[in-house]
């Protein structure tokens, strides 16, 4: 044997279970004692509306003229009980988010753009504001187990009620803001002292149940003299059971929110890890509306990850009434915008990963109450490019379904699509492309 | 004075004719007779009314509560005065499960006893129980007064943040970060002063202090047992 013989080496390896991320996780945790806080919602990867096709119309479907007949997307949402269900022009909305976790200007520019795309926005865990409420037409107004500045006169000012049981990010969790945006504005509207680390209870403090669920609405009704839709909130757990009884207790509206939902600070274990996906909730929840003959009488809105007109016109199809978005929302305001790249490299991050929403340093002064970063945002401007990305969303979504021969959005149906990947066919209940085979339903 | 019985008159129109007095300011004198346990009863006022209902009630009598002064002869169900804002509801009877819940605003006096969850999330309501509270009461109390001239239950004040508790009698257990405080001469100048307005015969005094100890309003590692 020469010295010049060399043995053959084995490239390096890296492990599958303990992967760089999992691994700078593992030492983030060794040095610091405490979980992962983050905003965002499930950053891995689920089956989604990605895995969906239309099929569009050929020898036995018509097209709409794309140009020249009409496709409605008007939507009525509080039909059953209220006195004064609330209209939108477009089958999209704003989804709650709270002021505290957003700025001022940032609730201000989502008024403002869902106004002039008419539709509604929504309010959070943090009591309404002047800023949302006048700059916005038509406003949801959030009831949440905190109750923070919960008030009558507030109530009676919303166009609509949102009891929140629960959401996609963390169905089970409380909120959570921590005190770097506490500030004396935001803790003088929760009734907190400033700068300390808020929790929210998971729990509503005087209701338990269903049983319980349907005297407090009945409540909130003859507050507000039997006017205002109702809506129940319900982050997808057991979609099919939630929107049962939530219908059950007296609900006009249900909003199903899957795990790609957005929180502004959650334990990153509880967003990836607790939860379904939203491609996995819909057909569940419509079918409880189907077996409870209330499907289109309860309207369905679905949340959870919703990027474009295909996403809306997707969970349309397979039977929700509108969409929500949230993180959608705040990107086309500004957030993780490329021009912030140098500030994202100095918080260790880089655009499109920023997700320390919870900390109030983001540099598009969005997710702060810091009144220099959060004076970066123009809510006049950010307003507008809500609007467009609305509109844009919308016109989309009417593309896909004159396509598919469709006069409004919501006569899109399940049986216009069909699905890439045998998971999304299980889950959406429409068949694998190129078969009849629907998972789960035979035909195999 | 109206009287309005709700063996005839269903609730819609009893709330409603309540909550129109907020513009008409016509009847400043009200009875409500035969709720029988109805819900919702008298919820949502906003108007300076004297309103005595005869008899006991559910869930969430004299929700939201603004201005109003309601009395009601009987016992009252959950969530009795929840969110109340400003006024006072006095009960001559028991309070079930969270009495006062998140309230904001006003007095709210229980003669008997409140169960569980008494003054949950309270947030700058006073509540006065003259017997006994149930466990977990005052469970993440943000501010106001609770004032127990009776006994409490396990979990007295669990998670506070800056609301005071005032407790004459024996408290089972104290939840996370609420403890005994020192009770000085402005505790005491505030206890007399609802006591007197609760109508309750006892004496500063006798009562002891709790609240919180603020270890838990940031995340700290060396907390994690609490949570």
């Amino acid at each position: 044997m020469s010295d010049e013989t060399t043995i053959p080496q084995t490239l390096p390896r890296q492990s599958a279970t303990f992967s760089n991320d999992v691994n700078s996780e593992i030492r983030r945790a060794a040095a610091t004692g405490i979980y992962d806080i983050r905003g965002g919602g499930a950053k891995r990867k689920v089956p989604h509306f990605d895995d969906l096709l239309f099929l569009g119309a050929s020898m036995s479907r018509y097209p709409l003229e794309g140009y020249r007949e009409k496709c409605e997307t008007k939507v009525v949402l509080g039909t059953r009980f209220a006195k004064k269900p609330i209209e939108l022009a477009i089958p999209i909305t704003i989804a709650g988010m709270s002021f505290g976790s957003l700025s001022g200007p940032a609730k201000e520019a989502l008024g403002r753009g869902a106004t002039l795309a008419g539709t509604s926005t929504t309010t959070g865990d943090g009591g309404m504001t002047e800023e949302e409420r006048g700059h916005s037409k038509t406003l949801v107004y959030q009831y949440l187990p905190s109750r923070y500045g919960m008030n009558p006169d507030d109530l009676r000012r919303a166009d609509a009620i949102e009891v929140v049981v629960g959401q996609g990010a963390k169905p089970g969790g409380g909120g959570m803001l921590l005190g770097q945006k506490i500030t004396e504005r935001v803790a003088g509207m929760r009734n907190l002292p400033v700068g300390i680390d808020q929790r929210s209870a998971c729990r509503h403090p005087d209701w338990t149940g269903p049983d319980d669920l349907e005297i407090k609405i009945l409540e909130l009704r003859e507050i507000t003299g039997w006017e205002k839709p109702i809506y129940v909130k319900i982050g997808g757990a057991r979609p099919y059971y939630d929107t049962a009884l939530a219908v059950k207790a007296g609900a006009d509206v249900v909003v199903l929110d899957g795990m790609q939902g957005g929180t502004a600070a959650t334990q990153d274990v509880f967003i990836e890890h607790v939860g379904q996906p939203t491609l996995a909730c819909i057909r569940p929840a419509v079918k409880a509306l189907q077996d409870l003959g209330m499907h289109r009488k309860v309207q369905l809105i679905i949340s959870g990850g919703i990027r474009s007109g295909a996403d809306v016109a997707k969970a349309l199809a397979l039977g929700a009434d509108v969409v929500s978005i949230g993180t959608a929302a705040l990107i086309a305001l500004g957030d993780n915008h490329p021009r912030w790249e140098n500030e994202y490299q100095k918080l260790g991050t880089t655009t499109g990963a920023y997700d320390d929403w919870h900390e109030g340093r983001d540099p598009a002064g969005i997710t702060t109450q810091d009144s220099d970063l959060m004076a970066r945002l123009d809510p006049i401007e950010a307003g507008r490019r809500l609007r467009n990305y609305l509109t844009v969303m919308t016109l989309e979504c009417q593309t896909i379904a004159r396509a598919c021969g469709k006069s409004h959005v919501h006569n899109l149906e399940p049986e216009d699509l069909c699905a890439l990947t045998i998971e999304a066919a299980a889950m959406a209940g429409v068949p694998l492309s190129g078969t009849n085979w629907i998972p789960g339903q035979g035909g195999f | 004075m109206r009287t309005i019985d709700m063996s005839t008159t269903p609730l819609r129109d009893l709330n409603a004719a309540l909550q129109a007095q907020a513009a008409e300011q016509t009847e400043p004198t009200w009875e409500i007779l035969n709720p029988r346990g109805s819900h919702a009863v008298a919820v949502g006022l906003d108007a300076p009314l004297a309103i005595t209902i005869k008899g006991s009630t559910g869930y969430y009598c004299a929700g939201m509560n603004k201005q109003a002064s309601i009395h009601v002869t009987g016992s009252v169900g959950p969530g009795v005065a929840e969110n109340m804002m400003s006024g006072s509801v006095v009960v001559d009877g028991d309070a079930s499960q969270y009495a006062g819940a998140t309230g904001h605003g006003g007095l709210l006096v229980i003669k008997g006893n409140a169960s569980s969850r008494c003054g949950i999330s309270m947030k700058g309501i006073d509540i006065v129980v003259h017997g006994n509270i149930g466990h977990m009461s005052a469970f993440m109390a943000q501010t106001g007064n609770l004032v127990v001239l009776g006994d409490a239950g396990d979990a007295l004040g669990d998670s506070l943040y800056e609301a005071r508790l005032f407790v004459r009698g024996a408290v089972k257990s104290l939840g996370s970060d609420c403890i005994e405080k020192e009770m000085r001469p402005e505790h005491i100048a505030l206890l007399a002063d609802l006591l007197e307005r609760a109508g309750a015969d006892a004496r500063p005094e006798e009562f002891r202090r709790y609240g919180s100890a603020r270890q838990l309003y940031h995340f700290k590692i060396d907390n994690a047992s609490a949570y």
